[in-house]
């Protein structure tokens, strides 16, 4: 095999190695992406059944129910929206009322979100972007971070209880 | 005072640094000896000087001095030793200074043990390392001080996460930096021999023994993390696709190829300008790796809290690095043409498809992986990538590359023989395809592609065995003469033996894990039972518990099958300090499977006391982790091999590796 032969097999089968991947990573995709929302979004949006989406928000206070068996409910908000969410499983350590938390799964009919996972963090100070982000967008950061953020339907304010010194 | 020791010592080390840099690549454009000889000791100095800054940060932290910053928010005085030791990387700050004494370490064992290498060679080589020094030196002193002190200092420390108080852990990360910060010896070389113009054999393997000890390293890193994760985190799983893991996976992958490719320079003296390129993109890879970690820029569920400032500051390294090196790449490659030529068919091609297909697989995993970030640039909404799209682009190009491995190591240099290597194969292909009949027999109601798993899993090991028989020409020649061949076999002869048995070890875990997993959600009231692949499951009590740092409530549950009995341990911890819960898995392992079960949140509404419970049955998984510490003991077995030690200039260097293992152990 010559040098030019070489060459010339080296690029078409780089070329076919690239064409392949672009089609498989085309495909693939679209099956896998996964939209993040926040509260307000899906309240106002109507998505379809089958679509997998990400919300995320801060956990409603009170709004955590455990006891019917494996099945657990709880509501995210942003301060502007409030999804009710249904997950059966066991929790993340880290689940707490008035903490931030992104769950990831799909609404039924009736506006109740049937979450197949809910995102586990590993420290009390970290904030997933997203909820941050849908925080910010619904006017409730400055609250969040002062610490002076109401998270219930009640008047009781809950202040960010834990991590900071 | 200690600590102000410490901050100067570090100070100092950039100013190494600085002339480790500066001098040796200047000597070495002029050719001017002297400044050229300044390499050496300038990285000595560099790595003695961070190793003090180090120790000073480690003795803060055995001490309890919580007038350190670093300390008092990561530490308590109530923490086991272990952890005491381990909270030194386990926050940003500490841990970017592990990363720069890995790389400092690194830099002084090239320098110390490298007395045969070419002189010119050597000093740009370090100049390229001190250079790398120098930014991530300075990238602590200015957003990451570890001896920022605190006045008044804490009566006490806000200790670590939970999380990371285990063993496992401990030593994740010093592992996982071993094999990042190891990759750039080879980046320097390469640099080095870019600016010289000169890539041949000699340089191949003055370099081989660094990467190999990176790759090893990186790969127990990568086991040992995602063990963690499947028995810290309680979810069973032991891959999550995660961006985190991806970040250490890709510079796997294309370190995988990198030693595959660097073979065909030293054998052959071909693919030179390509073993460069992957050179340059495994280092890349790893400082890409430390910037996803250390920025927080994607959700990841390892992602802890960070500071945005920190990660352009890493951005701005990744930039100047990636993109210097690649436009001198561009630059001086065409200079590197020629070399050997070769067939298609021969074990140069076959090296050659098996970078072609593990580039491709970390293409695509770095596509999926900051795909996300690109959208979110362009205001185009927020997504995520699901594992979906990771099994099946990874997987598209792992099947052929894991059916070709047995091929390769048994086509000849430059021109092989295609049907020849069939012919020497096909019993291994029988038992392979044997295998795949009888598991097919077996779980005639499974889905048949883990049949096909299974088959692919016991070609690649017999494939191995196969090969490794080839060679000594078991049973073909008398017994004492195969005896001999077996004794004189090079160690890295058996380091490919044992790595591709690792891989088809793994790939056991993984079809098991993947086609034949149980798990079951349940409400457990005391005495009750489960039954679980098998198993009898029952919850026998639940109990108070009170550990050296944490309280909590520890669930029995009784595991029995047959005549087997066995209590199973799974906890909820609240650390003391903290507040935090954690919660650790009741595990039992065996060769065939591990049972595996959590125990939940107590029942609020019902009468008698009662737990939520998740168990799993996880098939082979061990078998994941432990192909991955069979692939290691190849890799560290080939470290011995001889031509690192034959003749004067690799004398001193096969010695160099078990200490630059020991240095990040």
């Amino acid at each position: 095999m010559t040098r030019k032969q070489r060459r010339t097999t080296f690029v078409v089968s780089g070329v076919t190695v690239l064409a392949v991947a672009t089609l498989l990573i085309l495909s693939a995709m679209r099956d896998s992406i996964v939209y993040f929302h926040s509260p307000t979004e899906v309240a106002a949006a109507s998505f379809k059944i089958e679509d997998t989406i990400r919300i995320g928000g801060l956990v409603a206070t009170d709004s955590v129910q455990r006891g019917g068996g494996e099945t657990i409910f709880f509501s995210v908000t942003d301060m502007e929206a409030t999804i009710p969410v249904e997950f059966t499983g066991i929790l993340p350590d880290l689940f707490r009322e008035g903490q931030g938390v992104v769950v990831e799964g799909t609404l039924d009919g009736s506006g109740t979100f049937i979450a197949k996972s809910v995102l586990a963090k590993h420290d009390e100070n970290y904030m997933p972007p997203e909820v941050a982000d849908a925080l910010k967008k619904s006017g409730a950061w400055e609250e969040y971070q002062d610490g002076t953020m109401d998270t219930s339907d009640g008047p009781t304010a809950r202040s960010k209880s834990d991590g900071e010194s | 005072m200690i600590s102000e020791i410490g901050h100067f010592a570090l100070a100092l080390a950039v100013m190494v640094a600085l002339l480790q840099a500066a001098l040796p690549l200047i000597g070495a454009a002029k050719g001017n000896r002297a400044l050229m000889e300044l390499a050496v000791p300038t990285a000595l100095a560099q790595a003695l000087l961070v190793l003090i800054a180090f120790l000073a940060l480690m003795y803060a932290f055995v001490t309890s001095d919580f007038s350190v910053e670093a300390v008092a928010h990561y530490s308590h005085t109530t923490k086991p030793l272990l952890y005491k030791i381990s909270g030194v990387w386990g926050n940003h700050e500490g841990s970017m200074l592990l990363w720069a004494l890995i790389l400092a370490l690194f830099g002084g064992s090239v320098a110390f043990f490298g007395k045969n290498l070419p002189l010119v060679l050597k000093a740009r080589a370090l100049g390229v390392q001190g250079l790398l020094g120098v930014s991530f030196l300075l990238f602590i002193l200015f957003t990451s001080n570890p001896f920022q002190r605190l006045f008044p200092a804490w009566p006490n420390g806000n200790d670590l996460n939970p999380l990371l108080q285990d063993p496992g852990l401990a030593f994740h990360p010093p592992l996982l930096y071993g094999g990042y910060v190891g990759f750039s010896v080879a980046f320097s070389f390469a640099i080095a021999a870019l600016i010289g113009g000169k890539v041949d054999a000699a340089w191949a393997r003055w370099v081989r023994p660094w990467t190999l000890a990176a790759w090893v390293m990186l790969t127990l890193g990568i086991a040992l993390g995602s063990y963690w994760a499947y028995y810290e985190l309680g979810w069973g799983g032991w891959w999550f696709w995660d961006p985190v893991e991806n970040a250490s996976l890709m510079p796997w992958l294309v370190g995988t190829a990198l030693l595959h490719s660097s073979i065909v320079v030293e054998k052959r003296n071909a693919l030179r300008a390509w073993t460069i390129l992957l050179a340059i993109l495994t280092f890349s890879l790893s400082l890409l790796g430390t910037f996803l970690v250390r920025s927080g820029v994607l959700t990841s569920v390892h992602a802890f809290a960070v500071d945005p400032a920190r990660g352009i500051f890493i951005l701005a390294i990744l930039i100047l690095v990636i993109g210097g090196s690649l436009a001198l790449f561009a630059w001086r490659a065409p200079s590197l043409k020629g070399g050997g030529l070769f067939a298609p068919v021969s074990r140069e091609g076959a090296l050659l498809i098996n970078n072609v297909l593990l580039t491709a697989a970390a293409g695509m995993v770095l596509v999926g992986t900051l795909y996300p970030l690109v959208l979110e640039s362009l205001n185009a909404g927020k997504i995520s990538v699901g594992a979906p799209y990771f099994n099946m682009t990874f997987g598209v190009p792992m099947i052929p590359l894991l059916l070709l491995v047995p091929f390769g190591p048994i086509l000849a240099w430059k021109r092989g023989d295609a049907l020849g290597a069939v012919q020497r194969l096909y019993v291994a292909a029988g038992l392979a395809v044997l295998v795949l009949l009888v598991t097919l027999a077996l779980t005639f109601d499974g889905p048949w592609l883990a049949a096909l798993g299974i088959g692919l899993a016991s070609w690649l090991m017999v494939g191995a065995i196969w090969e490794w028989a080839e060679r000594v020409r078991l049973f073909r020649v008398p017994l004492a003469q195969s005896w001999r061949r077996i004794r004189g076999l090079s160690a890295s002869a058996y380091g490919a033996t044992f790595g591709h048995f690792g891989v088809g070890l793994t790939v056991l875990g993984i079809v098991g894990m993947t086609a034949w997993r149980t798990e079951i959600i349940t409400v457990l009231e005391l005495g009750e039972s489960r039954e679980l692949a098998g198993f009898t499951v029952t919850l026998k009590s639940v109990e108070d518990l009170a550990g050296y740092n944490y309280d909590g409530e520890s669930g029995i549950f009784e595991v029995s099958k047959g005549r087997m009995t066995q209590n199973l341990q799974s906890e909820h911890r609240i650390y003391r300090v903290t507040g935090q819960p954690t919660t650790e898995v009741g595990l039992r392992t065996t060769p065939l499977g591990d049972l595996y079960v959590v125990l939940g949140d107590p029942q609020e509404n019902s009468e008698r006391p009662a737990w939520v419970a998740r168990m799993y049955y996880n098939p082979l998984v061990s078998w994941i982790w432990l192909g991955a510490l069979v692939m290691a003991f190849g890799g560290g077995l080939s470290l011995f091999d001889r031509r690192f030690r034959v003749g004067a200039p690799q004398k001193a260097r096969a010695k160099t590796v078990p200490e630059a293992q020991g240095v990040s152990a």
